[in-house]
């Protein structure tokens, strides 16, 4: 995985955390903000690089995804949307 | 329908709660108190000749060929100028009205040349069907005395010529020029005899004039004085189709006169609920790129973007394309795949481009160009009101007493609608406008701006909010509202927030560049100066808090109550055609149309069901992401319908990046354009003339578009979407639009009352039309937010990471520039280059003679991502330490200066705002020759020379 991405995500982490702090539950806001908008797979890069270049509030977030989070398909095979409904 | 003029009522509608019945030539009539005796008259089927009159200006009174006689009165008054009275008797037709016209048209053709034969305007002529109506068989006078035969014509316009010899001199051009255009570019110079009609100074032409080629006059001259080149060159129309210009977001409807399969005029439709008559140098007359030798009607593919295209069948390009969709899919899973929805396409295109993706690539990484322009609006207004569109409808200026106009130039990116504003301003609206530079709405006839406040680019948030603290502590917020309307704890978290006074504008008036009694002075009369209406365009939008700022907006107007009726509201206007629409058919990677999260199962089910596939629970990618994603090896495949990212988007050496780390770029459009410079496969795409289908305008506002030639390249472009979708294993049998419209009236309830068979009949709906609206919503959040309570939303200013240094000192903010459009792929193939042949840079005086510059010298512009060059303009215009260009030419690429950092909400860019440095230059830079290079080789086509071969300039 390129650091930049990770780097880029971070940033953009930080940057949500800085526009939300006013809210009542600052923490939660952003982890519903990601959550709403970004992929799985850009929350996993956040998640993998740890709480590493974050601010407190992105963190914390972060953690709270995760901590909430159902377990991604393992693989293809169990995809829905590679065979249908049915992990078969 | 066949052709025929379209009806002339003579003077324009008047409204009023008061009736009047009367009666013409016995003919018994009721309309509204203030009707003139012309229209009455009209409206029964009648027609009084007439020559100045007609029904989208005011009445004049100076030809008197409309007399009538009225019992009661003396002599015969002009009926343009009298208004009807109860019990009326109105004679149009006498033996004395009868000489006296007859006389007057006598005169008028003693000095009218009689070519009507070989005249562009024959059988098209008012001044023709006068001549006929009051029977005019000859003139007494002869033609030897002094007269302006001789006259010479202006043809420095390159749409419509200016033949003074034909100039009746009855001021409906410069009438039109001054009430529907609001330019005041003309007038009539000399007195009596020697009155003409002059674009300016007696040195001006047409072109060199302040004329900005919106085409009033031409549409208002009843004679061939000016008249457009097209007709000149192929005749009167045979036939005429009603649709949708595909050019900026105001919508403007059309009806395209023809002669078989050639356009030979598009005439602003006078019932046309967006523009009522209006048009702009775009809509009106650039639409030549529709035939433009540069389009590509044979599809192409190739197997790198290092070889030349390969012309091939559309059998073999939808296999091929499929084969690499099924093998990229199969072997990096299907989310390195994804697709663009165009918001210049249409709302059925839109539609199917999502559902492609989402059902046939099983994936959501799908986005819209909106991502980098006003995706703001929708995050910002959903979570304010509850909707992510405008307020209101353009009608609704009318009533407006305080306009805000904040990081928009309406008269060059919305030219129709700035003209309707310009008229109520004309009429003593008052007028805020926030812009880093002098727009032209600040100062231009007969308005002026009563604050223009020319804040720093990228302090739009802290400039809101002083304003709001100056409402909150000088007690002019409307509380009666805000208890009824709005989440009152909310409310006083934010006045809590705003009334700080790190928040006042004395504290920030450093900050924002602005005098701080200016920004009260601002704030006082927006909150007091009677119906507040704010309009705004993407100078909100493109910044890193462009989601905040639209927030910001969203809580001024509810702190002053100015929500939910007609004259107020929030106003987004949007830039392209149909921004909006591609919005709400679910053009965004975490949104089903209607904006409904893809995390929500009902939803979900409704379209599993529809579709007969699951969809993907949780959000794709955004465009950045999808770029982001392919320079990290995940991302391989994209179809791109009609849009250029390579040109528009930001970070130019970032785009090409991300393009070139794909195995499959499959770009969809009319042009070899910048981004099909790294495309494998190119599919020829159909212009709005070929087309069916409907676009969504600012207004919320649905409207046909309708085919009025056939596609060069044989297939509109929903058909083109449905192959590819047939090819990847999809079973759609879509037969017409309507169909498509069908489905997402079926799956999105605020569209559920729309079909083409209401379009047909009312002209346009504006969403949502439901149970509770069934004709639509021209103005929303009456008696609630769509969300309940309005949301004041704490809005903290967050200044952007992209700062000025010793290296970068000053800051440029691009835009856009009347004659050009968006990346200028159509604009640019039409005549319009005449008034914008190149990008130009604007700097400041001081800043240029810091710099040794001058108007028209080459300059570099650097910023921390790229360099490019272009030629300055010196111009107070901007602020020292501002700089500004356009982005409509890719031989300048502007956005290789534009950094990667956007808003943060939403990813827009922030295009607003770049530390640069201008240095002197002598010409282009290693990169621009490098890109030049490249382009011209990816331009090649096997077997194909000259314009599309080696020989392709740069676009």
């Amino acid at each position: 995985m390129s650091g930049q991405t990770a780097e880029k995500l971070a940033y953009m982490a930080n940057q949500i955390a800085r526009n939300l702090v006013h809210d009542a539950a600052p923490v939660a806001s952003v982890a519903d903000h990601i959550v709403t908008f970004w992929t799985p797979r850009m929350i996993d890069i956040l998640v993998a690089q740890g709480r590493s270049g974050l601010d407190p509030v992105a963190a914390d977030a972060i953690t709270q995804i995760v901590a909430g989070r159902i377990p991604p398909s393992q693989s293809r095979a169990t995809d829905p949307l590679v065979h249908g409904s049915d992990a078969g | 329908m066949g052709y025929e003029r379209q009806a002339d009522f003579g003077t324009p509608e008047v409204r009023s709660d008061t009736q009047v019945t009367c009666f013409i030539d016995g003919r018994e009539v009721t309309v509204p108190a203030g009707t003139t005796v012309m229209r009455a008259a009209a409206l029964t089927g009648g027609s009084i000749p007439k020559l100045c009159a007609t029904d989208n200006l005011k009445q004049f009174g100076s030809c008197r060929l409309c007399l009538v006689e009225i019992d009661g009165m003396r002599g015969t008054p002009a009926s343009c100028t009298t208004p009807v009275a109860p019990g009326m008797q109105v004679h149009t037709q006498t033996p004395k009205l009868h000489k006296l016209r007859k006389g007057v048209m006598e005169l008028y053709i003693s000095d009218h040349p009689l070519d009507c034969l070989t005249c562009s305007a024959n059988n098209d002529c008012e001044l023709q069907d006068q001549a006929a109506a009051v029977g005019l068989r000859d003139v007494r006078y002869g033609y030897e005395g002094e007269n302006h035969l001789g006259e010479m014509p202006d043809i420095s316009n390159p749409y419509f010529d200016f033949d003074p010899s034909k100039c009746i001199v009855c001021s409906r051009c410069v009438r039109a020029c001054d009430e529907v255009q609001g330019t005041l570019a003309l007038t009539i110079d000399g007195r009596g005899f020697d009155s003409k009609v002059s674009a300016g100074l007696t040195s001006d032409s047409f072109l060199s004039s302040e004329c900005v080629s919106c085409g009033a006059c031409v549409s208002a001259c009843p004679t061939a004085t000016l008249q457009e080149k097209a007709v000149k060159e192929i005749g009167k129309p045979e036939r005429s189709v009603i649709t949708t210009c595909a050019y900026c977001g105001v919508g403007c409807t059309f009806r395209a006169e023809m002669r078989g399969e050639q356009v030979v005029r598009m005439v602003p439709w006078k019932d046309g609920k967006a523009n009522r008559g209006h048009s702009c140098v775009k809509g009106r007359f650039a639409w030549g790129y529709a035939q433009h030798q540069e389009r590509i009607l044979s599809p192409m593919i190739r197997e790198s973007i290092d070889m030349p295209w390969r012309e091939v069948s559309w059998e073999e390009a939808l296999s091929h394309t499929a084969r690499e969709i099924n093998r990229i899919r199969d072997t990096y899973g299907r989310n390195a795949l994804g697709g663009i929805v165009s918001s210049r396409c249409t709302n059925e295109e839109g539609f199917l481009v999502q559902k492609l993706v989402r059902a046939g690539f099983g994936t959501n990484n799908v986005d819209t160009c909106a991502r980098v322009c006003h995706s703001p609006t929708g995050y910002g207004l959903k979570t304010t009101f509850g909707t992510s569109a405008g307020t209101q409808d353009f009608d609704s200026v009318e009533d407006s007493d305080v306009m805000l106009v904040i990081g928009a130039n309406p008269t060059d990116g919305h030219p129709v609608f700035a003209s309707r504003m310009k008229r109520r301003l004309r009429k003593g609206a008052k007028l805020i406008v926030i812009d880093p530079r002098r727009t032209d709405l600040v100062r231009s006839p007969h308005i002026e701006a009563d604050f223009h406040l020319p804040l720093r680019p990228g302090t739009n948030v802290a400039i809101l909010t002083a304003m709001a603290h100056v409402i909150v502590t000088e007690g002019l917020a409307d509380e009666a509202f805000i208890r009824e309307r709005c989440d009152w704890d909310e409310y006083q978290h934010w006045a809590e927030f705003v009334s700080a006074e790190r928040n006042s504008p004395e504290f920030l008036s450093p900050v924002i560049g602005v005098e701080a009694e200016a920004i009260r002075g601002a704030a006082r009369l927006f909150a007091t100066g009677g119906n507040g209406a704010i309009y705004y365009g993407l100078g909100v939008t493109e910044h890193s808090q462009g989601s905040s700022t639209v927030m910001a907006i969203a809580n001024l107007a509810m702190v002053t109550g100015n929500i939910g009726r007609r004259g107020v509201g929030v106003n987004p206007l949007r830039g392209q055609n149909n921004v909006q629409g591609a919005c709400d058919m679910g053009s965004f990677p975490h949104e089903l149309s209607g904006y409904r999260h893809v995390s929500d199962a009902a939803t979900r089910a409704l379209f599993e069901a529809e579709w007969g596939v699951p969809i993907d629970p949780e959000p794709g990618l955004r465009i950045p992401n999808m770029l982001d994603a392919a320079t990290d090896g995940e991302f391989k495949a994209l179809y791109i319908q009609g849009e250029d990212i390579l040109q528009s988007d930001p970070d130019t050496k970032h785009v090409m990046a991300g393009l070139a780390a794909m195995e499959c770029v499959i770009v969809h459009d009319l042009f070899l354009n910048e981004t099909a410079n790294y495309a494998h496969v190119f599919l020829p795409g159909s212009t709005f003339l070929e087309k069916n289908g409907t676009f969504t305008n600012a207004e919320r506002r649905i409207q046909p578009v309708r085919k009025v030639m056939e596609p060069l390249n044989g297939y509109e472009d929903w058909q083109v979407t449905q192959e590819l979708a047939r090819a990847v294993g999809l079973d759609w049998n879509y037969t017409h639009p309507s169909e498509i419209m069908d489905e997402i009236a079926r799956l999105t309830p605020t569209f559920a009352g729309v079909n083409y068979k209401r379009l047909d009949a009312e002209g346009s709906l504006q969403w949502p039309v439901t149970d509770a609206a069934p004709d639509g919503s021209p103005i929303m959040h009456i008696d609630s937010f769509v969300r309940g309570k309005g949301k004041f939303v704490v809005t903290d200013y967050v200044p952007t990471d992209e700062r000025t240094g010793p290296r970068f000192p000053l800051l440029l903010t691009t835009g856009r520039i009347l004659s050009q459009y968006n990346v200028g792929a159509q604009t640019r193939r039409t005549a319009n280059v005449v008034w914008h042949e190149e990008d130009l840079l604007e700097i400041h005086p001081t800043d240029a003679e810091n710099r040794g510059l001058k108007s028209g010298d080459w300059v570099k512009l650097a910023s921390r991502s790229g360099e490019t060059t272009l030629r300055a303009t010196v111009t107070d215009r901007v602020a020292p330490g501002v700089v500004y260009t356009t982005f409509h030419h890719p031989a300048t690429q502007a956005n290789v200066v534009t950094t990667d950092y956007s808003d943060w909400a939403t990813n827009c860019p922030e295009y607003k705002v770049t530390a640069v440095q201008i240095t002197p230059s002598n010409g282009p830079t290693e990169w621009q020759e490098d890109y030049d290079a490249q382009a011209t080789r990816s331009r090649r086509i096997a077997g194909v020379t000259g314009l599309q071969g080696a020989m392709e300039p740069a676009e």
